[in-house]
C-alpha cells in the first residue's frame, strides 16, 4: 500500500516537472498555429482556438527561412563528416599505432581542449577575416574540422577492440590502411553514430561565429535567422514562433532518433573529465 | 610548429613509399618502423593542421594582441606592455563584469544540478513509463541557446508573456523580467538553468545507471529506505559525476553568450554583462581588439585553473578507489 502510494506521487511530480520543461517548446508549436490577432491579444491562450497552417508558409516568404535552413545543415554536415575523418584517423594513429613523439602530441591533443573557443575567437575572426573567408561556407566550417573531444570517443572504442584481429588482420597481410578502413571503421558505427550526431547537433546549435563571420542574409544560418525574426517589426508573433518551430524541429527529431547515441557521448565525455 | 612541420615531410614521404608496395616485404625492422612513424604523422596532420592554425596560433596571438593596442581595423599600433590588464582592472565596469559572471554562475549552477539529480533520481527507479519522462527532461539539451532564447524572451515579455499572465492569475503584481536592472540576471538565469537541465540530468542519470544494483541490494537487504540508500550510496558513488558536471556549468557559465546577446544584450545598465559578453563587445562593437584579447587571456586563466582543480581531483580520486 505504501509502495503504490509512493510511486503515485513520483508520478505526479514527474509530471508536474516534465510540463514544467516541456512548456516553452510546447508553446512555441501552439503559438506557430495561431492567428495573428490570437498570438498578440490579452490575455494570452494557453492553447490554440484556431489552427493557421499558413503561418508555415508565410514564414518562408518573409525571410529566407529555406536558405537558413539549407545553410544550416549543410555547415553541419560538412563539419560532421570533417570531424568523423580528421578525429577516426588521429584516433587510430593513437590507439594502434606506434611512433616518435606520441605522448607529446598526445599531450598537445589535451593541452587544445583546455584552450576555450571563445578564447580565441578574436585571432580566428582576423584569420578568417584576412583570408577573405567571410560570408563563405569554408569560413563558417573549416575552423571546426578537427575535434580533440571526437578524437578521444573513438580512440577510446578503438582500443576496446580485441587485439586477436588486429593480429589475424596482420598476419593475412593487411597493412594499417587497409585494417582501418575496412575493419576498425565498420565495427566502429556505434561511436562514430554517437560523434555524428554530437558534432552535428554542435554546429547546428552554434550561435556566436555565425553571428561574427556572416553578414549577408544568404549565409545566415538558422540562429541568427531566428533571432532576425523578431526583430521585424512587420512581423507578428505567430509568425517568429512558426519559423523557431521549424528550426527546433530537426533537434527534436534527432533527439527522438539519437538520443541514446547521445547519452553513450555525453557519458563518455564525463567518464574521461 | 617544428613538430608540425616535421609530421608534414614525413607524411609526403608515406605517400610515395605506400605507392612500393613491394619494399613491405623486403624491407628491414627499422625501416618498417619508419613507415609506421610516417604514417602515424599522415594520420595525425589533417587535425594537427587544424590545431595549429585554429587553436594554437590564436592563442599565441591573443597574448601578442593582449600586449598591444591595435587600430579599429585589427592591426597592431604600438606594443603597451600589461597597460591593457592594468586597464582593464582600473576600469569599475571589467570589475563589475566578472561580478555579474560570478553571480550568474552562482545562480545557475547549485540549482541547475540540484533540479537534475531529483529528476535523475526520480526517473532512476524502475516504474513503468520512465523513458517518456527520459526523454522530457533530455529535451532542453538539443535545443539550440539561439532558439530558446527567442521563446523565453516572449514567455518573459511585459504585458503579453505568459509568466506575468500566470502571475496575474495568481494576483501577483507583474514583473519587469528582461526590462529592470534588479531582475534580469534572475531572468536570464531561470532561462539558462532551463537550458543546461538536459545535459545535467543526462550525465547524471548515467552516473546513476554506472552504481552496480548488487549495492543497492544489499543496503535494501540491511533495511535501509530510499533515501538513506540514496544518501549512503548513491550520493558518494555519484560525486565524481556531481563534480564534474559542477566545473562543466561553471565553464558554461563563463562562456555564455547566445542567450544573453538575445535577451538584455548585456543590459539593462551592464547588469547582464558578463565575460564573453563584454569580450564581445569590446572587440567586434568598439573594435578594441588590444583590451578584447586581454579580456580573453583573463577567461583563459580562470577556465584553465577550474580545469586543473578538475583534474587534479580526479587524479586523487582515482587514487583513493
Amino acid at each position: 500500500m505504501k509502495r503504490h502510494l509512493n510511486s503515485t506521487l513520483v508520478y505526479v511530480l514527474l509530471t508536474i516537472a516534465a510540463a514544467l520543461i516541456l512548456y516553452p517548446v510546447i508553446y512555441t508549436f501552439f503559438m506557430a498555429v495561431m492567428s495573428p490577432e490570437e498570438a498578440s491579444a490579452y490575455p494570452p491562450s494557453f492553447f490554440p482556438h484556431s489552427f493557421h497552417m499558413d503561418n508555415f508558409t508565410e514564414v518562408f516568404e518573409i525571410v529566407p527561412i529555406a536558405a537558413f535552413i539549407g545553410n544550416t545543415f549543410l555547415i553541419s554536415g560538412l563539419t560532421m563528416i570533417g570531424q568523423l575523418i580528421t578525429a577516426s584517423l588521429a584516433a587510430y594513429a593513437f590507439a594502434k599505432m606506434e611512433f616518435k613523439g606520441k605522448n607529446f602530441i598526445f599531450s598537445m591533443f589535451v593541452a587544445t581542449m583546455m584552450i576555450p573557443w571563445e578564447v580565441t575567437i578574436i585571432p580566428n575572426y582576423l584569420t578568417v577575416r584576412s583570408w577573405n573567408w567571410l560570408d563563405t561556407y569554408q569560413g563558417l566550417t573549416v575552423p571546426f574540422l578537427a575535434t580533440a573531444f571526437g578524437t578521444f570517443l573513438l580512440r577510446q572504442f578503438f582500443l576496446q577492440l580485441p587485439k586477436e584481429l588486429f593480429e589475424a588482420a596482420r598476419m593475412d597481410g593487411c597493412g594499417h590502411v587497409r585494417y582501418f578502413l575496412f575493419h576498425v571503421l565498420p565495427l566502429s558505427r556505434p561511436a562514430l553514430g554517437t560523434l555524428a550526431v554530437y558534432s552535428f547537433l554542435n554546429m547546428y546549435n552554434s550561435y556566436l561565429w555565425p553571428l561574427l563571420i556572416t553578414n549577408s542574409e544568404n549565409m545566415r544560418t538558422v540562429q541568427i535567422g531566428i533571432s532576425m525574426l523578431e526583430f521585424q517589426e512587420s512581423t507578428s508573433w505567430n509568425l517568429v514562433f512558426a519559423g523557431t518551430a521549424l528550426v527546433i524541429l530537426p533537434s527534436l527529431l534527432l533527439l527522438i532518433f539519437g538520443l541514446k547515441q547521445l547519452v553513450r557521448g555525453m557519458a563518455a565525455g564525463a567518464l574521461k573529465g | 610548429m617544428g613538430e608540425l612541420n616535421k609530421s608534414m615531410g614525413l607524411g609526403t614521404r608515406s605517400q610515395q613509399q605506400a605507392s612500393s608496395k613491394a619494399r613491405v616485404h623486403t624491407g628491414s625492422l627499422k625501416i618498417q618502423r619508419l613507415r609506421e612513424n610516417a604514417l602515424a604523422y599522415t594520420f595525425l596532420a589533417p587535425s594537427l593542421i587544424l590545431f595549429a592554425v585554429f587553436m594554437f596560433y590564436p592563442m599565441i596571438k591573443s597574448v601578442y594582441l593582449s600586449l598591444h593596442s591595435t587600430d579599429p581595423a585589427g592591426n597592431v599600433a604600438a606594443y603597451v606592455g600589461l597597460d591593457n590588464f592594468a586597464t582593464l582592472f582600473s576600469s569599475g565596469q571589467f570589475l563589475q563584469g566578472i561580478k555579474v559572471t560570478l553571480l550568474f554562475a552562482l545562480l545557475t549552477v547549485p540549482v541547475g544540478i540540484l533540479l537534475a539529480l531529483v529528476l535523475a533520481a526520480l526517473t532512476h527507479s524502475k516504474l513503468r513509463g520512465m523513458r517518456i519522462f527520459q526523454f522530457a527532461f533530455s529535451l532542453p539539451m538539443v535545443l539550440s541557446v539561439g532558439s530558446s532564447a527567442v521563446i523565453w524572451k516572449f514567455l518573459f515579455h511585459p504585458t503579453l508573456g505568459m509568466f506575468n499572465y500566470v502571475l496575474s492569475l495568481l494576483h501577483i503584481n507583474p514583473v519587469p523580467w528582461l526590462t529592470s536592472p534588479d531582475w534580469a540576471l534572475f531572468s536570464v538565469a531561470i532561462m539558462t538553468i532551463w537550458m543546461n537541465l538536459g545535459f545535467n540530468y543526462i550525465i547524471l542519470s548515467s552516473g546513476l545507471q554506472g552504481i552496480p544494483d548488487d549495492m543497492y541490494e544489499s543496503a535494501k537487504m540491511d533495511g535501509a529506505g530510499p533515501l538513506v540508500t540514496f544518501w549512503r550510496i548513491s550520493m558518494p558513488l555519484l560525486s565524481p559525476t556531481i563534480f564534474f558536471v559542477t566545473v562543466v556549468s561553471i565553464i558554461g557559465a563563463f562562456q555564455s553568450f547566445a542567450q544573453i546577446n538575445i535577451l538584455t544584450k548585456g543590459g539593462p545598465v551592464n547588469s547582464t554583462n558578463v565575460f564573453v559578453y563584454s569580450i564581445y563587445q569590446e572587440a567586434f562593437v568598439n573594435f578594441r581588439f588590444g583590451t578584447g584579447s586581454a579580456q580573453a587571456i583573463v577567461l583563459f586563466v580562470v577556465i584553465l585553473l577550474l580545469t586543473m582543480i578538475q583534474f587534479k581531483w580526479v587524479e586523487r580520486k582515482v587514487h583513493y578507489q
